[in-house]
């Protein structure tokens, strides 16, 4: 517990810090109200770098801590922000896709036919939220930021779902594999079920993913793990390695439409990375329950706030 | 189709290549990003937009930033890598476009098993990948 406590302090004293610009009516208008230029990337940085240690302890992905923050307290327009968030999770995907796939435990044949799905539905989000009115776009990503809430708190997990008959798809395709499950020694074979479902529903995931710059990994495990009957394991690493490829087809997107300021890319793409680094080192050693009821706290703000924005009200 | 019967707890063979390619493209990736990120801070390259004016420009929406700055969508950044901002993109690039690297690198391995399922289907997702990089496919303005 007292490992975490100072980046959480961390935290907590950026926040105080920058709340007299955050508190301002218009962010823009704070932006111009004078300061160095080099305030906002510093605090940027120092922001996702706890971001990145909360997010891996408390079992989300960066993007989906950093779009609703990021968009709610800061001066950034929601088109760079969620360019900056897609690159953001692609990063963490990418950083951790080599470790995982050697390890066997992220599948690349469960992977690959979801991803094309995905990665085509990304294109479509990313361009649909890029042509829809930013306060539409804000208020449909504080309702699903909201949305993820209730689906950590209520979402149950099965370590080993019970897939009694592979479905005839599954079977065509060989979806299946062994990984060695460390805490017992043993070698689990699994296999899956219900995948034209499972493929249906990335459909939506892609699409949500592209429309908000979020990485998605909150919607892949519940589809591999409950629906499909991926074992937890399998399924959380295969979800943080699908975000590789699904996050790559938006990040394009965004990127061609201009979406992207290295200014607030590259610090907070450090950031984040560096503060997983962090978040995987005390895990190991931690109980994360308070933090993840803190990330559902944080979230549950952030969501409040981005839903408000794009109605128009000023509730914070 | 040939079968990809794991029997073992091992990583197959395409996917260990997949990984090792991954791990090269994206710590070159970063390397490169971190390296032109400081030549831009340090303003060892002029940069397109002065960095004294960025706030004016981040809180804008993305339609009317390319209007103000002057800056056209696609592929455009790529004649502009003499300015220290725009350099940065390199290594944007490179960590954007990687996974279409590793994709391409898995095709033969997958036909030399005779596993042509797959084959397709990570051609396809090269596709889908390259198309999205091309700027091809536009989305909308506000």
């Amino acid at each position: 517990m007292k490992r975490y406590l100072f980046p959480i302090a961390i935290f907590l004293l950026v926040f105080l810090w920058i709340s007299p610009a955050l508190a301002a009516v218009d962010p823009a208008a704070a932006a111009d109200a004078g300061g160095p230029w080099w305030q906002w990337p510093i605090i940027l940085f120092v922001v996702t770098f706890v971001m990145g240690i909360v997010a891996v302890l408390g079992g989300v992905g960066g993007g989906v801590l950093f779009v609703p923050i990021i968009s709610g307290f800061f001066p950034f327009h929601l088109d760079f922000v969620r360019g900056c968030g897609l690159l953001v999770a692609l990063s963490g995907a990418l950083a951790a896709g080599p470790g995982l796939l050697k390890r066997n435990m992220a599948s690349l044949r469960l992977a690959i036919p979801v991803a094309v799905i995905a990665s085509a539905c990304a294109i479509v989000g990313a361009m649909l939220g890029l042509a829809l009115p930013t306060n539409v776009v804000q208020t449909a990503l504080g309702a699903t930021i909201l949305g993820i809430c209730v689906i950590m708190l209520t979402a149950k997990k099965s370590e080993f779902p019970e897939v009694k008959k592979p479905d005839a798809l599954s079977t065509a395709l060989h979806i299946t594999g062994i990984y060695r499950e460390e805490s017992t020694g043993k070698d689990i074979e699994w296999r899956v079920h219900r995948t034209p479902l499972g493929l249906a529903t990335f459909i939506i995931i892609g699409v949500m993913a592209g429309m908000f710059g979020l990485g998605a990994g909150w919607a892949n495990v519940p589809v591999l793990n409950l629906m499909m009957g991926a074992p937890l394991k399998i399924s959380v690493a295969t979800s943080k390695f699908l975000l590789s490829i699904t996050d790559t087809s938006a990040a394009w997107i965004y990127l061609n439409k201009g979406c992207v300021i290295p200014m607030m890319v590259v610090p907070s793409l450090i950031g984040i990375m560096l503060g997983s680094l962090i978040g995987v080192k005390i895990l190991a050693k931690a109980k994360p329950t308070f933090i993840r009821w803190m990330v559902i706290g944080i979230l549950a703000f952030a969501g409040l706030k981005a839903l408000t924005k794009g109605l128009g009200i000023t509730l914070f | 189709m040939a079968t990809n019967a794991i029997k073992k707890p091992g990583a197959a063979e395409e996917q260990v290549l997949y990984a090792s390619v991954l791990e090269k493209g994206m710590l070159a990736g970063l390397g490169i990003l971190v390296i032109t990120f400081v030549v831009y801070v340090l303003g060892i390259f002029e940069p397109y937009i002065p960095v004294e004016d960025l706030s004016r420009y981040w809180s804008m929406n993305v339609h009317d930033y390319l209007q103000a700055a002057n800056i056209t969508p696609g592929w455009w950044w790529a004649s502009q890598l003499g300015k220290g901002d725009f350099l940065n993109f390199i290594g944007i690039a490179l960590l954007a476009g990687v996974t279409i690297i590793c994709y391409a690198a898995i095709i033969p391995t997958l036909l030399r098993k005779k596993d042509i399922v797959y084959a397709v289907l990570a051609l396809l997702e090269v596709i889908v990948l390259s198309a999205a990089a091309s700027g091809l496919i536009a989305g909308g303005g506000h």
